[in-house]
């Protein structure tokens, strides 16, 4: 039996604390659907979403029900369509039947609008490539993503650029909607194949025909229970630990779960600490819980270090399989606390570029003037990037270019993607580095220093 | 199925009386059970097991929440994995 506190901790953490699980993310392999016709290929994508995914939501939802903690996001991830379609050329009709096969299944998003070109791009992903901001501006449920660089590779500049204008062609075309395309639409280095959490996922060449990955949460969790810890450093470490245990545990609980129930391959628990905009659901508070005035201050990276190392440490022991992004996550728009200190001009683009070097996974949602060029919108990029390449770790860049808004304006979002301030941009001009082109070459990988 | 119920709220008259008499309306087994009164606000955790002619989970649930509603406490069931999960290093 177990004790009252054990119990009441549990529903406590549902109840007051925001504990969920953020994603179960369905891994689709879209293989078996290639053909050399677009119709044909758009059909066979269309009849598999349906065919493996179709009872996701309620199994989703009948897990919830028993366990009493919600899963927040049902979503399905793809192999990345640019392979799927590089025979028929059939990239716009098999978007429209992903969207189309998301909303009759009531999945919140579908991942997998991809390209992979960190060393290059053939003439038809950079078609593909091109597309990307039509498709993201006529769909609704369809996330892109792009993987520019990886350690082994270096970074593909050419398509760093490409990246630069798909971003500014986004922002425009659903420049109605504070440019909602971009909060759609992810570049990485060294992105990961099986990750559960958008914009960023698809699923990799090298995995099972249909999987279920999970991405857990729980950053109010972890904030309360700091409030009881008055001593060092190390103390607030280990608790960090124990309640990522916790946290993850259940997520394993539900991959298990919904693999069993829905007769696929139990793939991994991303260890991660997901924000979201509501109040006392911020990974910002936990690091001011920590003791800092504001996120953005001195000492932020180095708080942030440790509380991603130690979620990791906390989170591998309580899962069979780790992957995905795995770390705490630092959207500006989605996490109230980044939105305050942000506003107050605390939290820049330059400081957040730091933090990304140590947790996971890069500039997420920042909105930024609307009249960036494209060149800073591909170094904002490039640096980013080079940061995951070096580090041997992945980063990402979703930045919204905000159409018609400048620094200090509000882009609203809605939903789990929130809010966010425009923050301002350094303008000094990057465009002569932008337009060499070509590949920076893969880094050492010996004598770090 | 295995499960926890919880039920919280401020103390009363007959709140153990009437969530064991619905569990047995609905062919569920109280196997533990251990109760606190802390400053009026009462816990009560029960361990049970579904039966043979219990209805749905779901169905247990809401007829539970409503039991619930009707006595002014929160009742909830949730199943005993997440218990295990949680707070079991050893879950098998």
């Amino acid at each position: 039996m177990y004790s009252t506190k054990e119990i009441l901790e549990t529903i406590n953490m549902v109840s007051h604390q925001h504990l969920d699980v953020r994603t179960i993310t369905l891994g689709v392999s879209l293989f078996d659907c290639i053909t050399d016709d677009a119709d044909r290929t758009a059909a066979k994508v269309y009849d598999k979403i349906m065919r493996t995914a179709g009872s996701l939501v309620a199994v989703g939802n009948a897990i919830s029900e028993e366990i009493g903690i919600p899963i927040v996001n049902k979503r399905v991830s793809v192999t990345p369509i640019s392979l799927i379609t590089a025979a028929s050329r059939g990239h716009m009709q098999v978007i429209r039947a992903l969207d189309r096969a998301a909303k009759e299944i009531g999945i919140d998003f579908l991942g997998g609008y991809s390209a992979l070109v960190h060393k290059a791009m053939t003439p038809y992903e950079r078609e593909f490539i091109e597309s990307i901001p039509e498709a993201l501006a006529s769909t609704e449920k369809v996330c892109s993503s792009v993987n520019v660089a990886t350690s082994k590779a270096g970074v593909n500049m050419d398509a760093v650029r490409l990246m630069g204008s798909v971003f500014k062609r986004a922002a425009y075309l659903t420049r109605d909607r504070d440019s909602i395309a971009c909060a759609k639409l992810v570049v990485f280095a060294n992105a990961v194949e099986d990750n559960p959490f958008m914009a960023g996922a698809f699923l990799g060449t090298g995995e099972d025909d249909s999987v279920v990955n999970v991405g857990v949460s729980g950053p109010g969790v972890v904030k309360v229970a700091l409030e009881e810890v008055k001593g060092d450093l190390t103390q607030v470490a280990e608790v960090i630990k124990q309640t990522a245990f916790k946290i993850t545990r259940v997520g394993q609980l539900v991959a298990a779960e919904a693999a069993r129930r829905l007769g696929v391959a139990c793939g991994i628990v991303d260890l991660s600490l997901a924000p979201t905009p509501a109040v006392g659901d911020s990974v910002a508070h936990i690091l001011e819980e920590i003791g800092l005035e504001s996120v953005g201050a001195c000492g932020t990276t180095a708080a942030l270090a440790m509380l991603n190392d130690a979620v990791k440490k906390g989170g591998i022991m309580a899962s069979s399989h780790v992957g995905g992004l795995s770390g705490a996550f630092i959207p500006v728009s989605e996490d109230a606390g980044m939105i305050a200190a942000a506003r107050k001009g605390v939290l820049t683009i330059e400081k957040l570029e730091a933090m990304t070097a140590v947790c996971s996974v890069g500039l997420d949602m920042i909105a930024i003037p609307g009249d960036v060029s494209e060149e800073i919108v591909s170094a904002i990029i490039a640096d980013e990037i080079a940061i995951g390449v070096v580090n041997t770790k992945t980063t990402a860049v979703r930045v919204i270019p905000v159409w018609g808004k400048k620094a200090g304006d509000t882009a609203v979002f809605g939903g789990l993607l929130g809010e966010a301030p425009v923050m301002p941009v350094n303008r000094s001009d990057p465009s002569v580095f932008i337009h060499r082109g070509g590949r920076i070459p893969a880094p050492l990988h010996s004598n770090k220093n | 199925m295995k499960a926890i119920v919880s039920v919280l709220g401020k103390d009363k008259k007959g709140i153990i009386a009437r969530v064991s008499g619905a569990l047995y309306d609905m062919d569920v087994n109280v196997e533990d059970l251990s109760q606190t009164i802390l400053q009026d606000f009462f816990t009560m955790i029960m361990a049970v097991e579904t039966g043979e002619n219990s209805p749905k989970f779901d169905v247990i649930k809401q007829n539970l929440r409503e039991l619930g509603d009707k006595i002014g406490v929160q009742i909830n069931i949730q199943i005993k994995d997440i218990f295990d999960a949680m707070h079991r290093i050893d879950t098998k």
